[in-house]
């Protein structure tokens, strides 16, 4: 035995082992490594006595164990690598698993071994092979793929190997193929590996399918062949034919063997031949029926491997109805019993079920389970942990965490928080604020973060909602990050109703003895705000409200105070005729903290003193805020990216990824029976939002401003993408001072108005609009979306135009303002609201416009703008501007021409270059196809220079079909190296309406923004040929020195 | 995929680790001791599965001693909950019951027998019998090569004749030497 003979390393280990402490053990192992150290020196310098083979194996055994300890071994790999040519088998056998343990795969000396390791692979010594193989497909990097991949695949189909080295040889060639799945040549080797599925012998067989489920796991359509071996592998195995004894495991033939195959199946996206898929359903059938729990674990555990996998696959195929509440029933038999891996399992896969449609009805029924699962199922030792926690607190922790399986409770969460839909909303999240103050602390953050989430996209009515955040806030204060306040906020400014109803709450929870700071802050400012709406009621006068909040002043942070003293500000304001007496004491504090060190405090503090001391003018400056932007709630945002950096590529996941990005554009499913409108998701604006899925709302909201709009049909199903998009612009005009905009642009284009024309910006409100928009506002933006200078927008008074340079990810906009006018404009302001993938800076505007000069010149203002691209998204910025003319206050909100195609690089590429990358990205989500209908026809030429216009540029002479346009292009943005897209177009010349799109990028995410990006400007491509919009008759102004054409100075200047 | 194979302690020593995919010596350090804390603090009767950054990590206690092995997310767990269980078991036959000291003074017997179940963090061999004839094979060659120094045809020549005589009962080689050792035995399977 090689021990015995090794006596040193035993005698090493002992020694490690009698170790009192770590410090002996590190002097023992810093002596033993400078003594192997010295070794190996001395051989290489002296050549007087070189090291034998057994010295040699003994110090490389004594180095992967001292590594294995966890020291840093960095000497001594050449040594553990040389003994790989040895010629004897025990050393060779020692230098392939010392180095395949010490080494990774990035490792330079494995460079140096790569030819003894091909010669040991070629030659005909079957036991070096085995060793070479194994070493190869444990650490094999990119350079060991591309010298040894035929050879390993010779291996592996080789008629004279024995199964031993087959098998092997089958693993190793998927190491490789996953480093460089170019090593793999589709076409010769799919009905190789149909082949290879038809081995008798196990091993082969079990080895091979692994190989074939990372094949199918890239690319199925090339495996097709295999589906039909896979099936009859789990037949033979179901069936228990012509399996060996020793490949039974408890009783069942070979479990992963089943599992793999079952694994490989869910690759293919459906089966067709109704032969095979009735023998493979039989097959389930009988997995899903005949698994009984056993009592032995092993048993259990392996049967149990096999029937989730089945389970798996039936989801995939979306069995029948019957078979799919089979499988539910028995997830809720699962989740139901004390085995926790089961019921671990159980839930897992229940949350995977919620995929699947038409089974969420079955699973809710488990609701009252699942949520058993999440709470304590042991009550005796939820008492103990009580006990204890008075007393003291680090004990109690630890109860806890033996107590609960911390694991089962995510599952049970995350399984929940999927389930979750209006109709059960208010149950769950009660649920999950009921169990937030026994929960434990790591899993704290995360409830309150879902409650949170849940509750804003299932609300049934905003009180609820304003109900479950300040319970949140109460029991949870720690975890809930300002982004939930910041919410509650946004809700309440925008909905009058519900003002009262939360400044009433907010004044319920001050008067609690001890409250979490973040309730402070929320209920200071609301109260702020809102207090004067619960004047009549009994505590809430101005000066009760002042002194329940100056209360908690003492015991607030500096953030918070400037908050408080904002309140004071307003409470004051909101005291008319002025109380002396509240005055004075607010005054004192404020003179109080004119001195203080923090500067926020300090400025507040000056400036609200100074402020309240203007009487009635307080009234215009500290009035109501105005409403907020409708916008992504950003933790739906957080939530939904962080489901996006999970997803991975499997069958599974796939699935999901393709159901959240519908998730990302329809915002929210409303049921099918139409249920009422304040169901479902929040809209923070009360006015109909525009967004695809609320057409009947808003053409009904249509209607009532303007009395005379007809009811539009509804728009189809695809028409959702561009309604989302655009949705955030819809805006609220402020009565009598918004923007008008041409209310018939709708139904003034011709024949079937696009989209965007339906989500653009609408009339809302009342009539008394005065500034109308020369010129229409979405044709310069599409215009502007190709050139990088031009006019944003004019009306009478003002002229935006727009200048830009785009390099990489970056981008500077300048934007021009011109006064047409003799007299300044005043008030001007300019905000900027940028979608999340965009980081944008925006200079100072200066708050007036001076007005035109004498000469026939505009007098410009110039702001620039710096934008950063952080990820692909066809979300748009958008500019709000403000002015005052006269007594007017016109405000317009403009999207910014920063679009996904500016951070675009247009780059040719040869068929050499194109055809590997094309194929190489194989699939979704990498790759995205789809068939556009009612596209606006274009000819070939007009889509190739409106290609070229985005910066797509189209390679001509790639595709063997004239027929078809291929183009290529680079995406910069800060979070990814610059990515290579590649998109080819079909086009049908007998019906130029439609066409087949196909967009393929290394990123997911950018291929299906990229794809819908160029679906949107096929859809609705803004042509010259559309009418110009009516000149409003009304509005135009009768100042002629308007008239002296601005443009064209203006595009004089750019 | 299994990412890779961890043998820990009770007291947190590492009595064996694989890697399958590439991690750096400091990468390493991190996620045993990582790991460590994880799973060495987990109640015993809890499920055997652990979520760990983005992984899951599918844990067994053998006696004093924690097989780990790291998966993706998607992967089955219960599945690689019994490769678990199939190293245990071939370990057993080979040590003859096997235990913590046999793992620790034979780590590169483990390491064979390891070779022998998975490569590429795949299963690659699920009859214990091949298994156990293999490895048996691997150490008369071993043991051959020390007992004569001559050319390597020879020794293939005798190792074959070996195998072939092997293939009826599956023989344990050579669990002896451990006696020697004079160490308590406890048997690390929970049969």
């Amino acid at each position: 035995m090689a021990l015995s003979g090794m006596r040193g390393l035993s005698v090493f280990i002992s020694d490690i082992r009698n170790c009192p402490n770590k410090e002996q053990e590190r002097l023992r192992v810093d002596k033993e490594l400078g003594n192997i150290r010295t070794r190996f020196k001395s051989e290489k310098i002296a050549y007087v006595k070189g090291l034998t083979h057994y010295e040699k194996k003994k110090y490389v055994w004594k180095m992967l164990y001292i590594h294995m300890l966890g020291y840093d071994v960095d000497f001594g790999h050449m040594e553990a690598v040389s003994l790989i040519s040895a010629p004897k088998y025990p050393e060779k056998q020692v230098g392939y698993i010392v180095t395949s343990s010490l080494l990774n795969e990035n490792h330079d000396f494995l460079r140096l071994a790569i030819n003894t390791v091909r010669n040991d692979i070629i030659g005909r010594n079957e036991t070096f092979q085995c060793l070479a193989l194994t070493m190869v497909g444990n650490i094999g990097g990119r350079e060991f793929s591309e010298s040894l991949a035929p050879d390993v695949q010779k291996l592996l189909i080789s008629s004279s190997c024995r199964p031993l080295v087959r098998k092997k040889a089958a693993l190793c060639l998927l190491r490789l193929y996953r480093k460089n799945p170019d090593v793999v040549n589709i076409d010769g080797w799919a009905d190789r590996m149909a082949q290879l599925l038809d081995e008798r012998d196990l091993g082969v067989l079990t080895s091979s399918t692994s190989l074939l489920v990372a094949l199918v796991s890239n690319n199925h359509e090339a495996y097709w062949s295999c589906l039909p071996k896979c099936v009859k592998i789990l037949e033979r195995l179901a069936r228990n034919q012509d399996i060996p004894q020793e490949y039974t495991y408890y009783g069942i033939p070979s479990p992963w063997l089943q599992v793999k195959a079952m694994r490989a199946l869910q690759y293919f996206p459906t089966i067709e031949d109704p032969n095979i898929r009735r023998s493979l359903f039989e097959v389930l059938q009988r997995i899903l029926m005949g698994t009984d729990v056993v009592k032995n674990v092993n048993k259990n555990n392996a049967s149990h491997a096999v029937l989730f996998e089945a389970l798996a696959l039936v989801m995939h195929l979306d069995a029948e109805k019957e078979m799919m509440s089979q499988c539910v029933a028995l997830l809720g038999k699962f989740i139901a019993v004390r085995e926790p891996n089961i019921r671990y399992l159980g839930l897992e896969n229940m949350s995977r079920m919620l995929m699947v449609t038409d089974v969420q009805d079955s699973i809710k029924r488990h609701q009252a389970q699942i949520i058993t699962s999440l709470k304590d199922p042991d009550i005796r030792l939820t008492l103990i942990t009580l006990s204890v926690t008075s007393n003291e607190k680090s004990i109690s922790l630890d109860v806890v965490s033996d107590a609960f399986d911390f694991c089962i409770r995510r599952r049970a969460l995350d399984l929940l928080y999927g389930m979750c839909d209006v109709s059960n909303a208010k149950d769950i999240v009660e649920e999950l604020l009921q169990y937030l103050s026994a929960a434990d602390f790591a899993m704290r953050e995360e409830l309150s973060l879902k409650a949170a989430i849940l509750a804003e996209k299932f609300a049934p009515d905003l009180s609820w909602y304003v109900d479950v955040i300040l319970q949140l806030i109460d029991k949870a204060g720690d975890f809930v990050s300002d982004d939930i306040w910041f919410r509650v906020v946004q809700f309440v400014t925008n909905n009058e109703d519900l003002q009262p109803y939360a400044a009433a709450k907010a004044r319920e929870y001050l008067d609690k003895p001890a409250i979490h700071e973040t309730m402070v802050k929320v209920s200071a400012y609301l109260l702020g705000e809102y207090s004067h709406l619960l004047a009549r009621r009994p505590g809430c006068s101005p000066k009760e409200i002042f002194s329940v909040i100056h209360e908690k002043l003492p015991t607030v942070s500096t953030t918070t105070i400037p908050i408080l003293l904002s309140t004071y500000a307003k409470i004051l304001m909101h005291t008319q005729p002025a109380d002396p007496e509240l005055q004075k004491i607010v005054w004192a504090i404020f003179n109080k903290y004119e001195s203080c060190i923090d500067v926020e405090i300090q400025q507040r503090a000056v400036e609200y003193f100074a402020l309240s001391r203007k009487g009635a003018a307080l009234m215009d400056i500290l009035a109501e805020m105005p409403k907020f932007p409708e916008r992504q709630s950003a933790l739906l945002k957080k939530a939904e990216d962080a489901e996006v950096d999970s997803a991975e590529q499997s069958a599974i996941k796939l699935r999901a990824q393709q159901q959240m990005s519908n998730a990302l554009v329809v915002t929210d499913q409303r049921p099918a029976n139409g249920a009422p409108q304040t169901v479902g998701e929040l809209s923070l604006v009360k006015i109909p939002s525009m967004s695809g899925d609320q057409h009947a709302s808003t053409d009904q909201g249509l209607s009532q401003a303007n009395g005379t709009l007809t009811t539009v049909d509804p728009q189809p199903a695809s028409v959702d993408l561009l309604g989302d998009l655009l949705g955030p612009l819809a805006i609220e005009g402020p009565p009598g001072a918004s923007v008008q905009f041409e209310p018939n642009t709708v139904s003034g284009l011709e024949g079937v108005p696009s989209a965007a024309d339906y989500a653009a910006i609408v009339p809302v409100g009342e009539q008394t609009n005065t500034v109308q928009p020369i010129g229409n506002i979405n044709e310069r933006f599409y215009a502007l979306c190709l050139k990088d200078s031009g006019v944003l927008y004019e009306d009478p008074n003002i002229q935006i135009g727009i200048k830009a340079e785009w390099r990489a990810h970056q981008g500077r906009l300048v934007l021009f303002l011109g006064n047409k006018n003799t007299s300044p404009l005043v008030s001007v302001q300019a905000l900027i609201l940028p979608p999340v993938h965009l980081k944008i800076e925006l200079s100072l505007v200066p708050e007036t416009i001076p007005p035109r000069a004498q000469v026939k010149c505009l007098e410009l203002v110039q702001c620039p703008l710096e934008l950063m691209n952080l990820h692909p998204s066809r979300d748009v910025a958008v500019l709000e501007f403000s002015y005052k003319f006269g007594t007017n206050m016109v405000n317009v909100k403009l999207r910014l021409p920063a679009v996904l195609n500016k951070f675009l690089q247009p780059i040719s590429v040869s068929a050499e270059e194109f055809f590997p990358q094309w194929r190489s990205l194989s699939g979704p989500p990498l790759k995205l196809q789809e068939v556009v209908r009612g596209v606006k026809p274009l000819s070939l030429i007009e889509m190739t220079n409106l290609f070229n216009s985005f910066r797509l540029s189209v390679c001509p002479g790639l595709d063997p079909n004239p027929n078809n346009l291929v183009a290529s292009t680079t995406f910069y943005s800060e979070s990814t190296r610059p990515m290579l897209c590649l998109i080819r177009i079909e086009t049908d010349p007998a019906d130029l309406t439609q066409l087949r799109m196909t967009v393929a990028s290394g990123d997911p995410t950018l291929t299906f923004e990229l794809k819908e990006f160029i679906k949107e400007q096929l859809v609705s491509i803004p042509t010259a040929s559309r009418p110009p919009a009516p000149a409003p008759p009304a509005a135009q102004p009768t100042n002629p020195a308007a008239l002296t054409d601005p443009g064209a100075l203006l595009a004089g200047l750019l | 995929m299994i990412q890779f194979v961890l043998l820990i302690s009770r007291q947190g020593k590492v009595r064996l680790t694989k890697w399958y995919s590439p991690y750096t010596q400091k990468e390493r350090s991190k996620v045993i001791r990582e790991l460590s804390g994880v799973i060495l603090n987990r109640g015993p009767k809890l499920c055997n599965f652990v979520e760990w950054r983005g992984q899951k990590v599918v844990y067994k206690r053998y006696a004093s001693l924690y097989f780990c092995m790291c998966i993706d997310q998607d992967d089955n767990e219960l599945e690689v909950l019994e490769i678990i269980h199939h190293f245990v078991e071939i370990l057993d036959r080979y040590f003859g019951s096997v235990c913590e000291l046999d793992l620790i003074f034979n780590f590169h017997k483990a390491y064979y027998v390891l070779d022998e179940i998975l490569i590429a963090g795949e299963l690659q061999e699920s009859s214990k019998k091949t298994v156990a004839r293999l490895i048996a094979a691997q150490d008369s060659l071993v043991e051959t090569a020390k007992e004569q120094a001559s050319s390597i045809s020879n020794i293939i020549a005798q190792a074959t004749n070996r195998r072939k005589q092997s293939n009826g009962s599956c023989p344990i080689v050579n669990g002896r030497w451990l006696t020697k050792l004079h160490f308590p035995r406890h048997s690390l399977t929970e049969l």
